[in-house]
Order: C-alpha cells, then sequence, then structure tokens
C-alpha cells in the first residue's frame, strides 16, 4: 500500500514546532504537521472574574479550540460549532491531569487555541501546542503532553492520518500522552475495528507520540537556551 | 544527576535518588524527583530546586513590592501586584493613624497611586497582605515603571546588589525593584535604564552577563572595569545566579 | 478529598461499590419502546435511576453535498434541569454536546442505519433522521441511558409517507432500515480501577470515563475518554474486553419490529 507523499506506515508528517511566537501571552507555540497549523496562547495563572466561579482549592483550567474560516478549503462559519465544543472540552480534559493547578487556588489559567490550516490532526496539532505554550508561560506541569492520531489503511496500521487518508482509514483514533508518565489524556476513536487492531493503533499511536515528545522539547530547548553572549 | 544550573524542562528527570528531597518547582514520583518548570537546576545539601526562567509572580511574606491602587474600600485599598492574586492594604498596614469615620482614604492612597509596600501576609488560600511600615515603604512619585518577569528580578538585582548597582551607576538612575517585577526609575537617563533592565531580562540565564551590561551602558572607569572582571570570575566559579536558601537575591539594592 | 469520596476509594480498593454492585455489573436496565405517539420512534430507558427518554423524528432535505444519496443522521441532546439540579436552561453545553456526539459517533461509525435507503431524489431529497435525547433523570451514566435509548429507538421506528413532495405523518410505511445495534459501555476510573456504569454518586468521586461502543460482531466503533484523569493502556484494553461482553448482553434487549 502507498501512502500519500510516499510515507511509510509509521512515518509522521513534516513536524515544525516554535515556542515563544506571541508577545502579549504569557506563553506561545505554533505546532505544523504537514499542512495542518495550529497557534495555542496561554494566560496565567491570572485572576479569575467573576469571583462565583473561583475554586478555593485550585486553579480553574479554560480551554478553547477554534478553526479559523479560512483554516478549510470550504470557509468554516466563524464562532464555535458543535465538534469545536467538543473538542474544547476534550482538550482541557487532555492538559489538565498534567497541571499542578493546586498551587494557584481561585485563579484560572486560559488556553487558546486557533487552527490557522486544517488538513487533519487539528486537535493533536492543538495539545502539542498548548502544552508547549503551558511549558513557556512557567505553569507547574508534571510533564508535557503529546498528541497524535493514527488508522489502519487497508491492511495497514498508519501513523498521523492527513486529509485525505481520513476517508481510506477504518478508524481515526487521536490520543493525547504524557510519555514521562505512560499515561493517556485523551482518548478518542471514530471507526468499525476488531479489539486487537484497536490496540495496536493506540500502540502505534504511543510510538509516534514519544517522537514528538522529543521534538517537543527540543523545540523549547531552542526558545529558551540561548547562545552564551 | 543534574549539575548545578542544567537546563530542565517540565517533566524532565533530575536525580533517580530517595536520597534527595524535592524542593521548589520539583516534584517526586517514584524514586525519582522531576521539575515542573523550564528552569535551572540547583542543590544546597539534598534539597533540589528549580529556579524558573518563566512564570508569574506568587507573593511571598517579607517581598518589598511595586504596586497600583485599584480600589479604596472601607478599610483599606486593594492593590494589584502584577499577580493572580489582589492584595489588600488595611488601614492597620500604614504608619499613620487614621479614623475612618473622619477621614476620605482616597486622600492617603487613590486608584493609580504606585505604592512600595511589603508583603506581610499571604493566606493558604493566597488572599495577600501589603504594609507600608517598613522604613522603605513609600507612595512613588514621578519616575516611570517598567515590568519584567518577576522570576527574573534575582538576576536584575545580582550577587549582592552588583547588577542594579551597576546601572544606578551608569545611568545615574534612581531605581527601586520590586520582587513582583515592577521597576521604579526616575532621574538620570531613564531610557538607558530601561534597555539595559530588558536587556537582562532578555539574557538573565546567559554567562558574563555583568560584562555585557556594562559594556552596553559603555565605556567605565579601569577600576570599576577591573572590579566587575574579578566578579565575573567568580560568577563562574560559584553559582552566581541565587543559592538555595539565599534571599533570592531579596532586598539587596 | 471528602469522607464520601475518600469512603468509596477505600471501598474499591478491596473491589466493592457503593451499593454492592461488582465491578463489571451494569444496574437494571428497563428498555421501553414506541411510547411517544407523534414521534416515528421512541424509547424509554431505564438504568438504576436514571431515565432517558428518546424520539425520533423525520423530516425530507437535502443531503450533504459529499453524499448526495444518503439519509443524514442529526442526534442532539437536552440536558435540561428536569434531570437534575446542576443543569440549566439554555443552548446545550459542553457536556450535552459531547453526550450527543459520542451517540451519534456509535450510530454513525457503525453504519447502524442503512442511510443509502433513505435516498427519495439523488443530490436533492433524503429522510433527515433526528434523534433527539431528553434525559428525564440523572442518576449517572446518561452516556450509556441515551446510546440505548437511541438504538432501541431507531429500531422501532417506522417511516412515514411521502407524497407530493409532502411527509404524511399518519401513514407507516415501514421500518426505517437499520442493520447494526451499537452500544456504549462506559466505566469509571476510581482509584485506578475500571467501574462500569458509575452512579451519581460514583459519578462525582470518580477522575475519569472511558465509553467503548461495540457492534453484535465484536468490533468497536467508537472510544471516548471523559473527564480529567489518566488512562493506561491496561485500563483501556480492560474496558474494550469487558464492553464486548456486557454490550452483548444489553444488545439481546433491543427489540427489532
Amino acid at each position: 500500500m502507498e501512502r500519500m507523499n510516499n510515507r511509510k506506515p509509521d512515518e509522521l508528517r513534516p513536524v515544525t514546532m516554535k515556542v515563544g511566537i506571541l508577545g502579549r501571552a504569557d506563553g506561545s507555540a505554533m505546532v505544523r504537521l504537514g499542512n495542518t497549523v495550529a497557534i495555542a496562547a496561554v494566560y496565567g495563572p491570572r485572576e479569575l472574574h467573576p469571583k462565583h466561579l473561583q475554586d478555593n482549592t485550585k486553579a480553574i483550567l479554560q480551554c478553547n479550540y477554534a478553526m479559523a474560516p479560512f483554516s478549510t478549503i470550504e470557509r468554516a462559519r466563524p464562532g464555535p460549532s458543535r465538534r469545536s465544543i467538543e473538542i474544547s472540552k476534550v482538550t482541557r480534559e487532555a492538559l489538565e491531569p498534567a497541571l499542578f493547578l493546586e498551587e494557584f487556588p481561585r485563579a484560572v489559567i486560559d488556553v487558546y487555541i486557533i487552527v490557522t490550516q486544517a488538513n487533519a490532526g487539528t486537535r493533536t496539532a492543538g495539545i502539542n501546542a498548548a502544552s508547549l505554550a503551558l511549558a513557556d508561560a512557567g505553569v507547574s506541569m508534571r510533564g508535557l503532553v503529546t498528541a497524535v492520531a493514527a488508522g489502519k489503511i487497508g491492511d495497514e496500521f498508519v501513523l498521523d492520518l492527513e486529509g485525505e487518508e481520513e476517508e481510506q482509514s477504518s478508524c481515526d483514533l487521536p490520543i493525547a500522552y504524557m510519555p514521562n508518565e505512560k499515561k493517556f489524556t485523551l482518548l478518542q476513536m471514530d471507526g468499525d475495528l476488531p479489539k486487537e487492531d484497536v490496540e495496536k493503533v493506540i500502540k502505534l499511536a504511543v510510538k509516534g507520540c514519544e517522537i514528538l515528545y522529543e521534538k517537543q522539547r527540543a523545540a523549547l530547548r531552542e526558545k529558551w537556551i540561548k547562545e552564551e553572549i | 544527576m543534574k549539575e548545578n544550573k542544567k537546563f530542565v524542562l517540565p517533566g524532565e528527570l533530575i536525580v533517580d535518588s530517595i536520597d534527595f528531597l524535592p524542593g521548589k518547582n520539583c516534584y517526586r514520583m517514584g524514586n525519582g524527583i522531576y521539575s515542573k518548570r523550564i528552569g535551572l537546576v540547583y542543590t544546597k545539601g539534598r534539597v533540589v530546586e528549580v529556579v524558573p526562567l518563566s512564570g508569574v509572580y506568587t507573593p511571598e511574606v517579607g517581598d518589598m513590592i511595586i504596586g497600583e491602587v485599584k480600589e479604596v474600600q472601607y478599610s483599606g485599598w486593594v492593590i494589584d501586584i502584577n499577580s493572580p492574586y489582589s492584595a489588600f492594604l488595611p488601614l492597620s498596614g500604614i504608619r499613620e493613624y487614621i479614623d475612618p469615620a473622619k477621614t476620605d482614604l482616597s486622600r492617603i492612597y487613590s486608584p493609580g497611586d504606585m505604592i512600595y509596600g511589603k508583603v506581610s501576609i499571604v493566606s493558604a488560600l493566597k488572599t495577600v497582605q501589603i504594609s507600608m511600615q517598613d522604613p522603605r515603604a513609600r507612595k512613588l512619585r514621578g519616575g516611570r515603571i517598567v515590568k519584567i518577569t518577576s522570576v527574573k528580578v534575582p538576576r536584575l538585582i545580582g550577587k549582592q546588589g552588583s547588577m542594579i548597582n551597576l546601572i544606578k551607576e551608569k545611568t545615574g538612575c534612581k531605581i527601586i525593584v520590586g520582587q513582583n517585577g515592577l521597576i521604579w526609575i526616575d532621574g538620570g537617563n531613564i531610557d538607558l535604564a530601561v534597555s539595559a533592565i530588558k536587556e537582562v531580562e532578555e539574557k538573565s540565564h546567559t554567562d558574563g552577563l555583568t560584562n555585557h551590561i556594562e559594556r552596553m551602558l559603555g565605556g567605565t572607569n579601569k577600576k570599576i572595569e577591573k572590579a566587575y572582571e574579578q566578579e565575573d570570575l567568580e560568577e563562574d566559579e560559584e553559582d552566581n545566579y541565587i543559592e538555595v536558601g539565599d534571599e533570592n537575591g531579596k532586598n539587596e539594592q | 478529598m471528602n469522607i464520601q469520596k475518600q469512603y468509596m476509594f477505600d471501598l474499591i480498593a478491596k473491589n466493592l461499590r457503593i451499593d454492592g454492585r461488582a465491578v463489571d455489573e451494569f444496574r437494571p436496565i428497563t428498555i421501553e419502546t414506541n411510547v411517544i405517539s407523534q414521534a416515528e420512534g421512541s424509547a424509554l430507558v431505564t438504568l438504576g435511576g436514571t431515565k432517558v427518554l428518546t424520539g425520533v423524528k423525520m423530516e425530507v432535505g437535502e443531503p450533504f453535498p459529499d453524499k448526495p444519496n444518503e439519509g443524514v443522521l442529526i442526534v442532539n441532546a437536552e440536558l435540561s434541569p428536569i434531570a437534575a439540579p446542576t443543569f440549566e436552561l439554555g443552548p446545550p453545553d459542553e457536556e450535552a454536546i459531547e453526550l450527543a456526539r459520542i451517540v451519534d459517533r456509535g450510530i454513525r461509525e457503525s453504519k447502524a442505519i442503512d442511510t443509502e435507503k433513505l435516498c427519495i431524489e439523488e443530490g436533492k431529497k433524503v429522510w433527515i433522521i433526528y434523534v433527539d435525547i431528553q434525559p428525564l433523570n440523572h442518576d449517572g451514566n446518561l452516556i450509556d441511558a441515551s446510546g440505548i435509548s437511541a438504538i432501541a429507538a431507531l429500531w422501532t421506528t417506522k417511516m412515514p409517507g411521502y407524497d407530493n413532495e409532502k411527509v404524511i405523518y399518519e401513514q407507516k410505511v415501514g421500518n426505517l432500515p437499520m442493520r447494526e445495534k451499537p452500544i456504549p459501555m462506559t466505566f469509571g476510573c476510581l482509584n485506578g480501577k475500571l467501574i462500569l456504569d458509575p452512579n451519581i454518586i460514583e459519578e462525582n468521586a470518580i477522575s475519569s470515563r472511558i465509553t467503548v461502543t461495540t457492534k453484535d460482531n465484536g468490533n468497536i466503533c467508537a472510544l471516548q475518554k471523559g473527564g480529567v484523569g489518566e488512562l493506561t493502556m491496561e485500563m483501556i484494553e480492560e474496558a474494550m474486553r469487558i464492553s464486548i461482553e456486557k454490550g452483548r448482553e444489553i444488545r439481546k434487549l433491543i427489540k427489532t419490529q
């Protein structure tokens, strides 16, 4: 089976990650997976208003995922959609386990993700970027969160589906994973596969995350370790 | 074990041994101690700490801070201290005796005023109280306020005030550095002072910074040059940034 | 941790649950269909104290441009205050949206509805199927109760007539063409262990949940992790294994007409 762009089944698309790209946000990052690009900005911890939303025991994490109208081939109507609301929720739930929210009672940490180019894997690009932005902002974290999707085309298990592959794949399975703890913080699947296949797809996605994790660390180093003057 | 001043990322293993204890910005998982932040590792005895390179200001009792008065209330003032938590300056925290029933509190401090005060209480819920009783505390008038990220303040102050005194001397400015990252500058060559401060913030974790700033501030006399040269040598030999258990370069200006 | 939560934590360490169930046991379930006369299909499911009513309504409309000869499925859930004091009036929030999308995923990915048989005029007119989920009482695990009521309603849905460009609701011209019975099974994660079909008290203590939707042949057609905890690979494998087995038990209760 030949994948597009001569990719091997367990090969990621070309990846670029840049940290600290936005000046006003407390932390920011851009992640590109092939033709999918996501930008994340983090504000906080900061005071949470209105007061009645405050949690006396920990900070609240708020997460908003949105697609720019020009990000898809057919223009996407601006504003939240049911899909973007669900993705905002699962993204928040993917990032929250990695944060030491108890260090900032009554505060809020806001994560904003914008997909500027969409070619599959947008939520995974978003989570990778958000994780970098949180580290960049100096939020206390147990570790970085990494994300990627995998599937199965024909008999082959494939990593990091791109747009045109989504239809051929018998499943679309995105995960968010913390490699230093070996735990999953996001797991979703659309598809139709026997259990043993699902396990193989998940394990392939884990391999992809381990590679992306090193790229995240390199991106953070690139911004934060400066040459000696 | 990562050596001192080693750069670490969140989730990175610093040492895999139960002989050490996790200090600030570190946590234990299994036998290992991991970093919670992007920062530099420091060890003192058995305690491992990470000094972060970014992050918000978390008030600690004893910090001298610069804050902006936001609100006047019946029994005090709400102060913005550039932190996720606003602070309260109660009537009991000022030097003068005031009868609130007879005095308009906004005549003492009104919204917009900048004050230099001390963090007197930080509760478990992170409610913060300020006091103006310290002899150094006062309302700041005139001058200019610059903000840097608070984690860089120790570097800006320098070992026993070396960095900030260098900048003060070279620019002729009065400078007050709040632990919360706000800095007040008055008199002298304010623009030059601001550039130097921003430069320290940007290059805070590189070596030979004092020399670099000194060159940037243009020309020196030989005596001062020699003194800083000696200091740079010492910088390379020891922990020039801060030491665990040190006052983080506090109040040495 | 509060007292209630600590108590459940201690219990589950001994594989015990607060209501005495086994960790892989679901609560007593009843499924009643054809309960709403004006709907083309309907089902009321009770799962322990949780009650969910789902109605299926059909209309004729335009197909999606990329599927010109297929019917359209739209799943919506309304979490109204009648079901729980924590629900608020207003448009669906993220919880309602996630619930609807998980149910939708199971039905859509398993191709439970034979949507090609719902084409009236290719590219112009197809049947639109609205599945509206209305929880009546939230006593835990709305996801499974909703998913089961949705598929039970669909399997007993009767298609209305269509003549002269009008839908004739009084006519019942046949069953909705169905192929599969996808069944969701949701587990709460409590103190590192999985508990099937969490009740409302357990739901307030769990750190996260995983929903596995299975087909009769044992295939997995949807997965969803929810909540802010973490899963291990072992938990995922166990959830899938138990879902296949327990899903079969529930599937037997889905009537066909």
